[in-house]
C-alpha cells in the first residue's frame, strides 16, 4: 500500500524530473498526472495510485511549497467534482483513458447538461430525447440522434464536453427511460446561448441540442441505467467538500470583519449584533466542514457532509446581506453591469453588490435548500417521504 | 489586510471521537439506560430532592467519571476535557439531575488552579474523584468565565463594620448547593473552602425553573473556611472553573439537543393525522432537518471547544465563547420544537419533554448567555461595537 512516505519520495521525483521554474504549466500537471499524483486515490494509469484519499494532502502539501502550479480547480469544477467520478465508476476502460487525463490537466473543460425548462428540481422529469440510429434490421449506424433544450448550465461556452442526461424510452416510468451520454459540444447542433443573470453576467447558458449525434461509444452506463448514473453525479456535487481546512474568517465572513475593523464609523448596534451572530455561526460552520473533513481522512464518512451546502448557502446569502446593508453609502453602487462571460466562478471576488446577488444562487445550484432539506429529513432522518403518483407512470402518460 | 487578533490554531482541532471516548460514551449510556427513568426523576423532582445518589455511585466510584479531569495521582482518571464532554452528552440526554458540571467540573477545575501539593487540597480532590464528596462553587449559576464575580468579606478579622457584613454574604442562586458539602467561596483575601454543614452556613432552596439542577441562595458568616489561595491566584482558579464549566456545558447542552430532535423524529414517524405519520408533512420534515443541521454543527463547536480546553490550545478563551454562544440556542431551539412537534402530549407534566426545555433554557443562562458569550467574541475576534 502506498504511504505518506513513498508519495513524498514521488512529489520529490516529480519536481527534480521537472522544476516548476522552467516547466510550462500544462506539461508539469500532465507529467503529474502520469506520476500518478493527479488524484492519488484513482487508479494507477488514470492520474493515481490507488492510495487512501486522505494522503493526497502530502502531495499537495510538497508541491505547493515548492511553487509547483494548479490544476485551478474553480476552472474545472464540473468536470473534476462530478464528471470524473461518474466516469471513473461507470466508465469502460476506453473512455478512461481518453477522457480522465485531458480533464484533469485543464485541457478540457466540462459543463452538466442535465436541467431543462421543464425539469429542475424534478430532474427525472427531462424532455430531451435520444433515440437511436437502428434500421428495423438493426443495420443503422448504433449513433444516438440528440433533440432538446437545456438551460442555467453553467460554463457551455468553455466547455469542451458534457455530461447530458437524455430521455431514451418515454414509454417507462420516468426514472427508468434515461440514459446518460458524453456529449461533444463541438459537435454541429449543439448551440450555446448566453443566459443572463441577475449580476449581469451569463455564467450559464442556454443550450439547445438539434440532431445532435453522439456515439453509442460516448454512452456512460447502461441503456435506461442513466438515472442510476446521474445520482453519482449529483451526490459528488453535493457533497463535494475541499480537503483543505480554511483558516477562521476565510470564507464570507472575512471581508465584512475587515470592513468591520477598518471603518469604525460604519458601525451601528444592530449591524454589529447581526455581525456577531453571523460570526459566530460562520466559525461554527467552519468547524463543522472540518470535522467532516477529519471523518474523511479517517475514513469514517458520516452524513453530516449533506448539511454543509445548506449552511453555507444561507450563511453566504445573510453575510453579503449585512455587508451591503453596512455599507451605506457604497452599499448603494454596483461595480459593473457589463454582460460579461466569466472564465472562473468567483464567489468571493469583486464586491459587496456582487456577493449579495450572486450568493443567491447558492441555495439554488446543485439543488435547492428546500428539495435538500427534504433528502436530509428522508434518508438522515428516516423520515416517511411524500405520498407521490408519478412513480409507476409510463412518462409519456405523466400530465404536464 | 488586518489579521484577526486570536488566529485561529496551526493545526486545527481534533473534532472525532477517539476510541476510548467511544467506549467511555458506551459505559455511561449503559449505566444511564439501566438506571435513568425519567418518571422517577421527575417524582424525585417534586419531592424536592432530585438526586438519585445510588446513580451518583455508580457514574463515579463504579465508572470513575468524576475523576476525569483529576490527575492519576490524586486518585482520578488522568484524562481530559474530552472524556469529561462524552460524560456530559450523555447525562445532557437524560437530563439527569447530578452535580456532575458544578462539582467534577467546575468546582474540581477550580480546585486544580490552586496549589495541588498541599494536603487539604489534594485530599478534597482526592475526594472528589471518588464520588465520596461534592463540592460547589458559590458563584450565581449564570456567571459568565469572564464577568464580574460575587467577592464576600474577607475574614471576620478584616470586618470593620457591621454592614459591610449584612447583605453582601449571600449568594444568590448557587446550582446544586443543596446537594454540596462543601463549598468554594471567593472572598476578598482569597479563595475558601467551607464545609456547608458548618454552622457558619445556610443553604435556602429556591424555586428552580429547571427541577433537575435546583439552585439555592447560600448565606455565609465572614471567616468561615480555611483559605486555599490569595490574591489574582484565588481569582484565577474560579476563572478556570468557570472556563471550563462553560465549555463543557456546550456538550450537555449537544445531548439535549440530540435527544430532543431524535424524539421528535421517533414520534412524528408513528403518529397518525390525515391518514399519514406526521413526519410525512414537508414542513414538520424541513423542521427536523433544519434542527439536525444545527445539532450537527453543535457538535463541531461543542468538540472544538473540548478539544481547546483538554490542549491548553491559546484561543481557549474565544472556542468556548464560540461553543456557549452557538450551543445555548440551539438546545433551547430544539427543546421547543420537540414540545412543539409532540401537540398536545408535549404540553403535558407526564411527558418529559418539559423536562428538556426547563434544563434547556436554564443551561441557556448558565454560565453566561449567548449575548454575553457574544460580548466576549467581540472583545477576543476584535470585533468592538460603534462607540
Ligand atoms: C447559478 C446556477 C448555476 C447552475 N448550473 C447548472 C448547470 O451547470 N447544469 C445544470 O444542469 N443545472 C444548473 N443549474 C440549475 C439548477 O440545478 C436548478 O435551477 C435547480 O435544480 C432548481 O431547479 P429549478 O430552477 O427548475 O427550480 P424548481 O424546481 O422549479 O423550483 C422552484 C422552487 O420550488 C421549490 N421546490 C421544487 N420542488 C420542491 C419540493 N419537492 N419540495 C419543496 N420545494 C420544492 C424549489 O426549492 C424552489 O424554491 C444552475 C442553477 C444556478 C442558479
Amino acid at each position: 500500500m502506498t504511504d505518506a512516505a513513498e508519495l513524498r519520495a514521488r512529489t520529490a521525483a516529480l519536481l527534480a524530473a521537472h522544476p516548476p521554474a522552467t516547466t510550462g504549466r500544462t506539461d508539469f500537471l500532465r507529467a503529474r498526472f502520469d506520476a500518478g499524483l493527479a488524484w492519488v486515490h484513482y487508479p494507477a494509469g488514470l492520474g493515481g495510485l490507488d492510495a487512501p484519499r486522505s494522503l493526497q494532502a502530502v502531495v499537495d502539501d510538497g508541491l505547493a511549497a515548492a511553487g509547483a502550479p494548479d490544476n485551478d480547480p474553480r476552472r474545472i469544477g464540473i468536470g473534476l467534482g462530478m464528471a470524473a467520478p461518474t466516469i471513473l465508476r461507470y466508465g469502460t476502460a476506453e473512455q478512461k483513458e481518453r477522457f480522465l487525463r485531458p480533464l484533469w490537466v485543464g485541457d478540457e473543460v466540462w459543463c452538466q447538461l442535465f436541467s431543462e425548462p421543464g425539469a429542475g428540481s424534478d430532474l427525472a422529469a427531462l424532455a430531451t430525447r435520444a433515440v437511436r440510429e437502428d434500421g428495423a434490421d438493426g443495420a443503422g449506424s448504433g449513433d444516438w440522434i440528440v433533440d432538446g433544450q437545456k438551460v442555467w448550465t453553467s460554463s457551455a461556452h468553455l466547455a469542451r464536453w458534457a455530461i447530458l442526461i437524455a430521455r431514451t424510452d418515454p414509454g417507462l416510468p420516468k426514472h427508468q427511460g434515461i440514459t446518460y451520454f458524453l456529449c461533444d459540444m463541438t459537435d454541429p447542433g449543439v448551440e450555446v446561448r448566453p443566459l443572463r443573470q441577475i449580476t449581469g453576467e451569463a455564467e450559464f447558458n442556454e443550450v439547445f441540442l438539434t440532431g445532435v449525434r453522439i456515439p453509442d461509444a460516448h454512452r456512460l452506463g447502461e441503456v435506461g441505467a442513466g438515472w442510476q448514473v446521474a445520482r453519482t453525479t449529483l451526490m459528488n456535487e453535493r457533497v463535494s467538500i475541499g480537503g483543505a481546512s480554511l483558516p477562521r474568517e476565510g470564507g464570507m465572513i472575512g471581508p465584512v470583519a475587515r470592513t468591520w475593523r477598518e471603518r469604525p464609523e460604519l458601525r451601528t448596534h444592530d449591524t454589529h449584533q447581526r455581525l456577531l451572530t453571523l460570526w459566530t455561526e460562520a466559525e461554527v460552520a467552519r468547524l463543522t466542514a472540518e470535522r467532516v473533513r477529519q471523518q474523511l481522512v479517517a475514513g469514517q464518512p458520516g452524513p453530516e457532509g449533506s448539511g454543509l451546502k445548506l449552511s453555507f448557502a444561507r450563511l453566504n446569502q445573510e453575510i453579503s446581506a449585512l455587508e451591503v446593508e453596512l455599507l451605506a453609502d457604497e452599499g448603494l453602487l454596483y461595480s459593473d453591469w457589463t454582460m460579461r462571460r466569466p472564465e472562473l466562478v468567483d464567489f468571493t471576488g469583486r464586491d459587496a453588490g456582487y456577493r449579495y446577488l450572486r450568493s443567491k444562487g447558492n441555495s439554488i445550484e446543485g439543488g435547492t435548500s428546500e428539495v435538500l432539506l427534504n433528502i436530509v429529513a428522508e434518508r438522515v432522518l428516516g423520515l416517511p417521504s411524500e405520498p407521490r403518483d408519478d412513480k409507476d407512470v409510463a412518462w409519456k402518460d405523466l400530465s404536464r | 489586510m488586518s489579521v484577526p487578533p486570536t488566529p485561529s490554531r496551526e493545526t486545527p482541532p481534533d473534532l472525532l471521537y477517539s476510541e476510548p471516548e467511544d467506549d467511555l460514551r458506551a459505559a455511561v449510556r449503559a449505566l444511564l439506560t439501566d438506571r435513568a427513568d425519567l418518571p422517577a426523576t421527575l417524582a424525585r423532582a417534586e419531592a424536592g430532592d432530585p438526586y438519585d445518589p445510588a446513580l451518583w455511585t455508580a457514574l463515579t466510584a463504579g465508572i470513575g467519571a468524576a475523576g476525569l479531569l483529576i490527575p492519576e495521582k490524586l486518585g482520578g482518571q488522568g484524562a481530559s476535557h474530552r472524556e469529561a464532554a462524552v460524560v456530559l452528552e450523555e447525562l445532557g440526554r437524560v437530563v439527569t439531575p447530578a452535580p456532575y458540571l458544578t462539582s467534577s467540573v467546575v468546582a474540581t477545575e477550580t480546585l486544580l488552579g490552586c496549589d495541588t501539593d498541599r494536603a487539604d487540597i489534594a485530599a478534597l480532590l482526592t475526594a472528589l474523584a471518588g464520588g465520596h464528596r461534592v463540592a460547589v462553587l458559590a458563584v450565581p449559576a449564570a456567571t459568565a468565565p469572564d464577568a464580574p464575580l460575587p467577592v464576600l468579606p474577607a475574614g471576620a478579622e478584616a470586618v470593620t463594620s457591621a454592614d459591610t457584613v449584612t447583605g453582601a454574604d449571600t449568594v444568590p442562586g448557587v446550582a446544586d448547593a443543596v446537594r454540596a458539602d462543601v463549598l468554594l467561596v471567593l472572598r476578598e483575601d482569597g479563595l475558601y473552602v467551607v464545609e456547608t454543614a458548618s454552622p457558619a452556613v445556610t443553604v435556602v432552596p429556591l424555586t428552580p425553573l429547571d427541577l433537575t439542577r435546583p439552585v439555592a441562595a447560600v448565606t455565609l458568616a465572614p471567616g468561615a473556611g480555611t483559605r486555599i489561595a490569595e490574591g489574582p491566584a484565588a481569582e484565577a482558579a474560579v476563572r478556570r472553573g468557570l472556563l471550563a464549566g462553560a465549555g463543557l456545558l456546550a456538550s450537555e447542552q449537544l445531548g439535549i439537543a440530540q435527544w430532543c430532535l431524535e424524539e421528535s423524529v421517533r414520534h412524528t414517524k408513528e403518529r397518525h393525522q390525515f391518514n399519514r405519520p406526521i413526519g410525512s408533512f414537508q414542513a414538520l420534515k424541513h423542521r427536523m432537518a433544519q434542527l439536525w443541521l444545527e445539532v450537527v454543527s453543535a457538535r463541531a463547536a461543542a468538540r472544538a471547544a473540548a478539544d481547546a480546553l483538554a490542549t491548553g490550545a491559546p484561543d481557549a478563551p474565544l472556542a468556548v465563547a464560540l461553543a456557549q454562544a452557538y450551543c445555548g440556542p440551539v438546545a433551547v431551539h430544539a427543546a421547543e420544537e420537540c414540545v412543539q412537534l409532540h401537540g398536545g402530549t408535549g404540553m403535558t407534566w407526564e411527558h418529559p419533554a418539559h423536562l428538556y426545555l426547563k434544563r434547556a433554557m436554564a443551561d441557556r443562562i448558565t454560565l453566561g448567555s449567548p449575548g454575553r458569550h457574544r460580548e466576549t467574541l467581540a472583545a477576543l475576534g476584535d470585533l468592538p461595537g460603534p462607540r
